[in-house]
């Protein structure tokens, strides 16, 4: 008895001991060491604004947007991407057409215009900075551990 | 004699209407009047030309001034910025005294309080927003180019989508600025029907 009332009081150290080792090796995310201590806030990065289309890391990711979208009014006036980017415009503009998938509602039905849940484009589009990422990232690419049928091009 | 003489002069001098002081007392005081006059007009001219003068009506703080803040001509990395009269008066006297003149509409307006709420001033902002691309566009940007000018616009250094669309219609002479920069400085208001600008054609927004 005495035994495993010992065992019970010791267990929380152990379990302390453990996850104090898991955090020395996790990447911290927020904040310096300790944590009360206050550090200088970093640059803000600049925008990436090169007009070079990136590629996507996976096949459905929304196309990330390589220009400056400051003070781009999307409300229920204007839509200012949709004067670029929309499929009227494109010849004039030589912006990607936006995706047919966008003039389609939830239930797959064509549309005669831009479904409304596709009209607010920086939900899923987004302009990115030069900062570099906090946490390396080891995603691999479909393409890069499979090949698939007629050898993927 | 001689004292006798000089002294009737001297009292027909003094005893009669002088004939050339009113003459320069006119000449003097018109020209002192005529400075504190011009002087004046041109002072509150200019004072009512400055910023804190428009946005001392609660119209124009809390909607145009307010949209502005958030815009590139307040804020932004070189800290040169555009005040109100910079874009919507002309610096040029004439045209400024005529703009002046059409201001005195906005002065009923205000005293009338046609744009008192958000919701009035949001109901009429097509036609105040086409009044001032009306404006800029029969001056051919004017007021833009009192700042950005075409000869100094270095497209090399832009982005390949703002040089070529400078080079196909800003140099040509084809556009003017404002027929692009609509809403640069301010909210847009419903875009239907205007030339060069395209609705939202979002659907079931017609």
């Amino acid at each position: 008895m005495r035994v495993i009332l010992a065992a019970l009081a010791a267990l929380p150290a152990v379990v302390m001991g453990v996850t104090g080792a898991l955090a020395v090796d996790a990447p911290r995310l927020v904040g310096p060491d300790p944590f009360n201590t206050e550090a200088p806030a970093p640059p803000i990065a600049p925008d990436l604004t090169d007009d070079r289309r990136k590629t996507r890391n996976y096949p459905e990711q929304p196309p990330v947007i390589p220009h400056n979208i400051r003070d781009y009014q999307i409300d229920k006036n204007f839509n200012r991407c949709l004067s670029c980017h929309s499929r009227k415009y494109t010849e004039q503009s030589q912006a990607p057409m936006i995706s047919i998938s966008h003039y389609q509602d939830r239930d797959g039905n064509m549309l005669g215009g831009l479904a409304p849940r596709r009209y607010f484009c920086t939900a899923c589009h987004v302009p990115q900075t030069t900062a570099n990422p906090l946490v390396e990232n080891t995603f691999r690419d479909l393409d890069a551990i499979t090949t698939p049928p007629g050898g993927g091009r | 004699m001689a004292l006798k003489d000089s002294l009737r002069t001297a009292w027909q001098t003094f005893s009669r209407p002088a004939a050339y002081f009113s003459l320069g007392f006119l000449t003097l005081g018109g020209f002192l009047a005529g400075v504190m006059f011009w002087g004046g007009f041109n002072t509150i001219l200019e004072a009512t030309n400055k910023e804190a003068f428009c946005i001392s009506c609660h119209e124009m703080q809390s909607n145009p001034y307010e949209e502005m803040k958030q815009t590139i001509h307040f804020t932004n990395r070189s800290g040169v910025r555009a005040t109100c009269p910079d874009c919507h008066v002309p610096h040029n006297w004439t045209d400024k005294i005529a703009r002046k003149m059409q201001a005195s509409k906005e002065v009923w307006g205000h005293i009338f309080g046609s744009i008192d709420t958000r919701e009035k001033f949001v109901e009429m902002r097509r036609t105040l927003a086409e009044h001032e691309w009306a404006r800029l566009k029969a001056n051919n940007s004017l007021e833009c180019r009192n700042c950005h000018s075409a000869e100094s616009m270095d497209i090399t250094k832009q982005g390949a989508r703002a040089a070529q669309a400078h080079e196909r219609y800003l140099f040509s002479g084809q556009m003017t600025c404002i027929d692009c920069h609509k809403g640069i400085a301010h909210r847009l208001p419903d875009m239907t029907g205007v030339a060069h600008w395209q609705p939202t054609e979002a659907s079931g927004q017609q």
